[in-house]
C-alpha cells in the first residue's frame, strides 16, 4: 500500500516551497563545480564523514531529535563516482525501519510518500535532503535521539552495497512529516 | 596581512582590499584585522568596496576568539542556567553542537538546520565565545577542575547587584560588526541551547564601528570618558601573560577568565557636574584622555606631582589613581561595551557599561583592583555595579575539536 497522505495544513505552503527548492537543487546538481557554502568551505567533523572514498557520502547530515515515533534525516547526499547511484533502502538498529521519502504534488495536494525507485544521486552530483523535500524517514525510534547525539544508519544502493552514515541530532520545529495513525504498511 | 585564505571563491573572484579600512586606521590596528571570506562583488564591479561584511575572524586556534579580537561593534552576552538533568554527557553533546554552530557561522556558513541560511553569509567578523560558570563544573562532575578563583566575587559595598544580571552556568558571547548577523547567530545558538539550559540574562552592547572610528583607538563610554586607555595590546607578551592561563588548571591553558560586570551610569547626576570636577574625579582630561599631569592620552600619570597649594594634581581619590596597577602582569584586559536600554516616561536613561574584564586569575588580578575602587573612587558617585558574573573561558580548538573538550572529554 502506497502512502498518499495529506500533510498538516500549516505545513502545506512551506512544503510546496521547499519541495520546489529541492527539485531545483536536484536539477542543477549534475556537477559539483558550483561552489556552495556547504561543500566548498572547510568542513567540520560533523559535516563530512571521514571516509571520502565511499561511493556516496553525506554532507551536513542532521536528524531531527525525537524520543519516540518518527523522525527524519536531512543533509546533502554526494555521489563521488562517475555513475549515478540509486539508494533504495535503509536500516538502523536504533529504529524499526527507514524509508526514502519525497514530498510531492498529488492532484494539488502536497503529500509525503515513498520515493518510487529510491533516491538517484547523479554522477559526481548530489541530492539535497531537506524538510519539505526528499528526506530519509526514520520510523519507530527505539532509543531517544537527543540533541547532539550521533545517529548512525545504513543506506543500501540498488547494487546491494551498504553505505554507513551518521547524522547529528538537532532540535527542529519543522520537518513534521508525520503519518496518520494506522498506516504502517508499505 | 591575512590570517586565513578565502574559504570560497566569491562571485567577483577578487580579494577584498583593505584600503577602506586603512583609510581611517593605523597599520598596526589593521594588522589585527580579520581575513575575508571572499571577494567583494562591489569592488570587482568597480564600485565602492564594502569594508568587511565578509570578513572572518578565525574560529580555530589556541585561544577562543572574542577576547584578543579587535572588539566588534555589537555584542550580546547570554547567561544560561543549565537544566536539571543536563549532566556531563549532555554537556558534551551541547558543546559539540554549539561549537559546530559557531564554527559555521563565524565562517559565514549557515548553521546545520539553519532556517534562514541567507542571513549567515556576511559574518562581519563574527565571533562566538563560550564560558563556563561555577555551576557548569558541578553539572560536569568536575568540581576538582574548577579554577580556584572561579567563584562569585566578594561583596563590595558599592554593589547593588540584581539577580537578573548576575550569575549563570554557561556564557555565550557573540560579537559582530553587523547587528543582523549577530541576531541570526544568537537565534541559531539559542535554538540548540534550549534543550539543555534556560536563559538567565541577555545583555546587549555596542561600540563605535571600525569604519566610524579608527580601530584600536580607545573608545568613549556614555559618560564621555575615554575608557580603557591602559589596556595591554593583544599579541604582546604583557597581554599574553596577563590574559591567558599558562599553568593551572591544565585544561584551561590557553583560556582565560572573564568577569562580567554590568555598571549602571547615573547620567542625570553626572550631567550636574562641571567639567573641571568631572576631570578631577577621573584624573584625566575629558577631551584628550591625558592624565591631568600629562599632555597625551598615553602619557604615564605622574602621581607624585603636586599643585600650587601642595595637593596631588591627580587626586588620591581619583579613578585613575585608584585603578592603577603597576605590575603589567597583574593588569586586567578590558573589552567593554556600552548599553543603552531605553528611557523612562520622564526621559531618564538606563545606560551604562557592560564591563568585560579578561584575566588569567580573577583573585590575583581583578579582585584587588575592584577592592581598591570600592573603598575609594570618586567615580563611584555616578557608577553602580548592578550585575556580576564570572566564567572560565576555555581554550580554543582545532578544526576537528570542540570548545570544552579539554574539560569534558
Amino acid at each position: 500500500m502506497k502512502l498518499h497522505r495529506p500533510m498538516k495544513a500549516g505545513l502545506l505552503l512551506a512544503a510546496a516551497l521547499t519541495a520546489a527548492l529541492a527539485v531545483g537543487a536536484c536539477g542543477s546538481s549534475g556537477t559539483t563545480s558550483t561552489a556552495t557554502p556547504a561543500t566548498s568551505a572547510p568542513a567540520s567533523p560533523a559535516a563530512v564523514p571521514a571516509a571520502a572514498a565511499g561511493t556516496v557520502t553525506i554532507v551536513d547530515p542532521w536528524v531531527k531529535a525525537a524520543s519516540t515515533g518518527m523522525t527524519a534525516v536531512f543533509g546533502t547526499l554526494v555521489n563521488n563516482t562517475d555513475k549515478a547511484v540509486t539508494l533504495v533502502s535503509g536500516a538502523t538498529p536504533a529504529a524499526s525501519s527507514i524509508e526514502l521519502h519525497e514530498v510531492a504534488d498529488n492532484n494539488g495536494k502536497m503529500v509525503m510518500r515513498e520515493k518510487q525507485g529510491g533516491f538517484v544521486v547523479p554522477p559526481k552530483g548530489k541530492l539535497t535532503l531537506q524538510p519539505g523535500g526528499d528526506h530519509i524517514m526514520i520510523m519507530g525510534v527505539k532509543k531517544a535521539i537527543k540533541p547532539g547525539d550521533q545517529f548512525t544508519f545504513t543506506l543500501t544502493t540498488a547494487d546491494g552495497a551498504d553505505v554507513e552514515l551518521t547524522a547529528v541530532g538537532k532540535e527542529f520545529a519543522g520537518g513534521n512529516e508525520e503519518y496518520e495513525p494506522g498506516s504502517d504498511q508499505h | 596581512m591575512r590570517n586565513s585564505t578565502p574559504a570560497q571563491p566569491g562571485p567577483g573572484g577578487g580579494g577584498l582590499s583593505r584600503r577602506g579600512l586603512l583609510a581611517g586606521g593605523t597599520a598596526a590596528a589593521a594588522a589585527t584585522f580579520a581575513a575575508t571570506v571572499a571577494g567583494s562583488p562591489a569592488e570587482a564591479n568597480g564600485g565602492v568596496a564594502v569594508p568587511h561584511g565578509r570578513s572572518v575572524e578565525s574560529f580555530h586556534g589556541p585561544h577562543q576568539g572574542g577576547v584578543a579580537t579587535l572588539p566588534q561593534t555589537y555584542a550580546v552576552f547570554l547567561g544560561l542556567d543549565l537544566r536539571k538533568g543536563t549532566d556531563r554527557d549532555a554537556l558534551g553533546r551541547l558543546m559539540r553542537l554549539l561549537t559546530d554552530d559557531a564554527r559555521r557561522l563565524t565562517e559565514g556558513r549557515p548553521a546545520l538546520a539553519d532556517t534562514e541560511p541567507e542571513l549567515a553569509v556576511l559574518p562581519a567578523r563574527l565571533s562566538v565565545t563560550f564560558g563556563f560558570g561555577p555551576g557548569f563544573f558541578t553539572a560536569a562532575e568536575a568540581e576538582d577542575r574548577r579554577p580556584r578563583s572561579l567563584k562569585a566575587l566578594p561583596e563590595f559595598k558599592i554593589d547593588k547587584l540584581e539577580k537578573r544580571w548576575s550569575g549563570g552556568d554557561l556564557l555565550v558571547q557573540i560579537c559582530s560588526d553587523d547587528a543582523v548577523t549577530l541576531s541570526h547567530a544568537l537565534r541559531m545558538i539559542v535554538k540548540d541551547v534550549r534543550a539543555f539550559a534556560e536563559v538567565r540574562w541577555l545583555q546587549r552592547g555596542f561600540r563605535r564601528p571600525p569604519h566610524v572610528e579608527a580601530p584600536g583607538l580607545t573608545q568613549r563610554n556614555l559618560m564621555g570618558q575615554l575608557d580603557g586607555t591602559v589596556n595591554h595590546r593583544p599579541g604582546t607578551p604583557d597581554f599574553d601573560k596577563a590574559v591567558w592561563v599558562a599553568d593551572d588548571p591544565a585544561w584551561l591553558r590557553g583560556g582565560t577568565m572573564l568577569v562580567l560586570r554590568r555598571i549602571r551610569m547615573e547620567l542625570e547626576t553626572w550631567d550636574a557636574v562641571d567639567r573641571v570636577a568631572k576631570e578631577f574625579s577621573v584624573g584625566r582630561r575629558l577631551d584628550t584622555g591625558a592624565p591631568l599631569t600629562g599632555r597625551a592620552e598615553h602619557d604615564p600619570p605622574d602621581f607624585e606631582r603636586l599643585n600650587d597649594v601642595g595637593f596631588p594634581v591627580i587626586s588620591e581619590f581619583s579613578h585613575v589613581r585608584r585603578a592603577h596597577v603597576a605590575d603589567p602582569g597583574l593588569r586586567i584586559f578590558r573589552r567593554a561595551y556600552n548599553y543603552d536600554e531605553g528611557l523612562t516616561a520622564r526621559g531618564r536613561s538606563d545606560s551604562g557599561l557592560i564591563f568585560a574584564s579578561y584575566q588569567a586569575d580573577i583573585e590575583r588580578q581583578f579582585v584587588p583592583i575592584q577592592r581598591r575602587l570600592a573603598e575609594v573612587d570618586l567615580l563611584n558617585e555616578w557608577t553602580t555595579p548592578i550585575g556580576s558574573a564570572v566564567f572560565a573561558i576555555p581554550p580554543g580548538c582545532s578544526s576537528s575539536g570542540w570548545i570544552g573538550e579539554t574539560l569534558l572529554s
